[in-house]
């Protein structure tokens, strides 16, 4: 079940395991993709009873690589610290999932796939995709896995609108749910980002209408100018202050020049020119498309989404974060009690901003491991 | 939310009053022991509120549902009838709004468990009377620019409330410390004799 050798895609070969399904994956758009691939990692092993799954669902930018190092960056994975043997996330307890979003670049579908129709890579013939999408897809792996429930799903950011969406969908294969610093929608200001990092990946003329596959230049001026200006909204005015405040970058004086001067500069200039290594300008148009579109209630309340669900709720947001603030935890906290759910909700204090779902967290590791233990119980694991 | 000094038979006590498999929301439920004890020995539907993040955490650890926040803003959020019960220990004199708080946790529950510190207690009164200093006592440790009882009442006081708020006083209770809670008529003249003699009380109300 191995994927077809994938010119454009930049996960190295045999780094991950990757699957073709059968068929085609109906889409939210009423486009269909034919046999899509879904490359995903594991850890620890499945129990006889199949009931010690977590499935991990990863951010916009980040991919399966949750635990080992990067194949193509070899930095720590996104969540290493968080999923191990004898972690918060035990890898000797409970069997764990992180697959590649529908529309990324690291195996799983997305533009720069080919199109088994033409042989040639989807570009922007791929159809629009949602959240939803991806979690269809999602769960035809865990199909596959012969998984039925998932003792719990986890996410942060656009993993927790994964978790949501699992949860609303999915009602039955989830016992346990934590959406973490997320939202059931995206705000007029998220979508207000995601255009303008769209628009400089546009802009580059290199992007050609997204058909740079196969020739010299790729559109990663663009693209790490997307990146640039997401990763502001990622951090916090303290944590900006606290880690570069107005400190010169390797110079005693300002060069009445436009080099990075600033040591802000020079970070965010990283930040956008390392990025690129691992990641496709069209993936990044495809992704931050499907969370504009990211609005669980669609016309019904919040809390008729998940009206008899059985699912255990955790919601935790952290203090700092400006992008998807506590205010949206709570909304989603709102409707589950108003749909009778079972739900805790912490807000943990951080001056990290958005990023703090993924650094060191004490409190938050507290919560989440606390709950994640009571979980197990619930589900009778050992 | 305070549930300073509350002892384990105290908690007995409150949970007994619950029947068996009720809804039951719990606000300020601190870490979580009230509920822990309806749900493994009331088999209880048990949700929580609470102000503090060790609270929440350490109540989530026990397997308890708990979300973090304040009774003054955050009862609102909570639809009417979902619960059979909204438990108050120790709260209702450290919100904001006691009357507000206590008409949400009957919108909310079916039935409201209310225990708070009677100031009419002869030792309370009589520490104002003799030291003329506001009175710190076992049920009332804190001093007075410390504590987080902001709305304290007495016995008398609290049933006048519930009188003109037409709240029906289901039953009302009197207690004092290591002592099983003796329940009274609060509308009987019994009521001035336990303002007296009851450290702390206890009131299930229905709308």
């Amino acid at each position: 079940m191995r994927a077809d050798n994938e010119p454009f895609s930049l996960l190295p070969e045999g780094a991950s395991d990757v699957i073709r399904l059968d068929g085609a994956l109906p889409l939210d758009s009423g486009e269909q993709i034919e046999q899509p691939s879904i490359a995903y990692r594991s850890w620890g092993t499945l129990n006889a009873d199949k009931s010690n799954a977590i499935l991990v669902c990863h951010a916009l930018t980040a991919d399966q690589f949750a635990l080992e190092a990067h194949p193509v960056t070899g930095k720590p994975g996104w969540w290493a610290h968080l999923i191990g043997p004898g972690k918060l996330v035990d890898t000797d307890r409970y069997f764990v999932i992180c697959a590649n979003v529908l529309g990324g670049c690291m195996g799983t579908t997305g533009p720069s796939s080919l199109d088994p129709a033409t042989g040639k890579p989807y570009a922007l013939s791929l159809p629009v995709i949602t959240i939803a999408d991806m979690v269809r897809l999602q769960a035809r792996l865990i199909d596959y896995l012969g998984i039925d429930t998932l003792m719990a799903v986890i996410g942060g950011s656009m993993g927790g609108m994964q978790v949501l969406q699992w949860a609303a969908d999915y009602p039955q294969r989830v016992f346990a749910a934590a959406p973490i610093a997320t939202a059931a929608r995206h705000s007029p200001q998220n979508i207000a980002f995601h255009e303008v990092g769209r628009q400089a990946v546009m802009a580059d003329p290199a992007w050609a209408d997204g058909n740079y596959y196969g020739k010299k230049a790729r559109p990663t001026k663009g693209l790490a100018v997307a990146r640039m200006a997401a990763h502001i909204t990622y951090l916090s005015e303290n944590s900006l202050n606290r880690k570069f405040g107005r400190n010169l970058q390797e110079r005693e004086k300002i060069g009445f020049s436009f080099d990075a001067d600033f040591q802000v500069e020079s970070y965010l200039r990283y930040q956008g020119s390392s990025f690129v290594d691992r990641f496709d300008a069209n993936s990044y148009l495809y992704i931050t498309r499907a969370m504009d579109y990211f609005d669980l209630s669609r016309g019904q309340t919040l809390a008729d989404v998940f009206r008899d669900t059985k699912t255990r709720f955790l919601l935790s947001s952290f203090t700092t974060d400006w992008l998807y603030p506590t205010a949206e935890s709570r909304h989603v906290v709102r409707a589950l009690h108003a749909s009778g759910a079972d739900v805790s909700f912490v807000e943990i204090e951080s001056d990290k901003g958005h990023d703090a779902f993924l650094l060191d967290e004490p409190e938050f590791f507290d919560v989440l491991g606390g709950w994640l233990g009571s979980v197990a119980d619930g589900r009778g694991i050992a | 939310m305070p549930r300073n000094g509350l002892s384990r038979l105290d908690l007995k006590h409150i949970a007994s009053l619950v029947p068996e498999g009720a809804r039951v929301l719990d606000v300020g439920c601190g870490e979580g022991e009230l509920l822990a004890m309806l749900r493994d020995t009331r088999g209880a539907y048990a949700r929580g509120l609470e102000l503090s993040r060790e609270g929440v955490s350490a109540s989530v650890a026990k397997g308890l549902s708990v979300v973090q926040g304040d009774a003054d803003t955050d009862l609102s959020e909570y639809p009417a009838g979902g619960f059979d019960y909204v438990i108050l220990t120790r709260t209702v004199q450290a919100v904001r709004r006691p009357d507000v708080t206590l008409a949400d946790a009957l919108r909310i529950g079916t039935r409201a468990i209310v225990s708070f510190p009677n100031f009419g207690y002869w030792r309370v009164r009589a520490s104002l009377l003799a030291k003329g200093r506001m009175p710190v006592s076992r049920a009332l440790p804190d001093r007075w620019y410390e504590t987080e009882n902001i709305h304290l009442c007495t016995i008398a006081d609290f049933a006048d409330l519930c009188r003109d708020r037409g709240w029906t006083i289901e039953q009302a209770f009197s207690a004092s410390r290591g002592r099983a809670p003796k329940a009274f008529n609060p509308s009987g003249p019994s009521l001035a004799v336990r303002n007296l003699i009851a450290e702390e009380s206890i009131f299930i109300l229905t709308r």
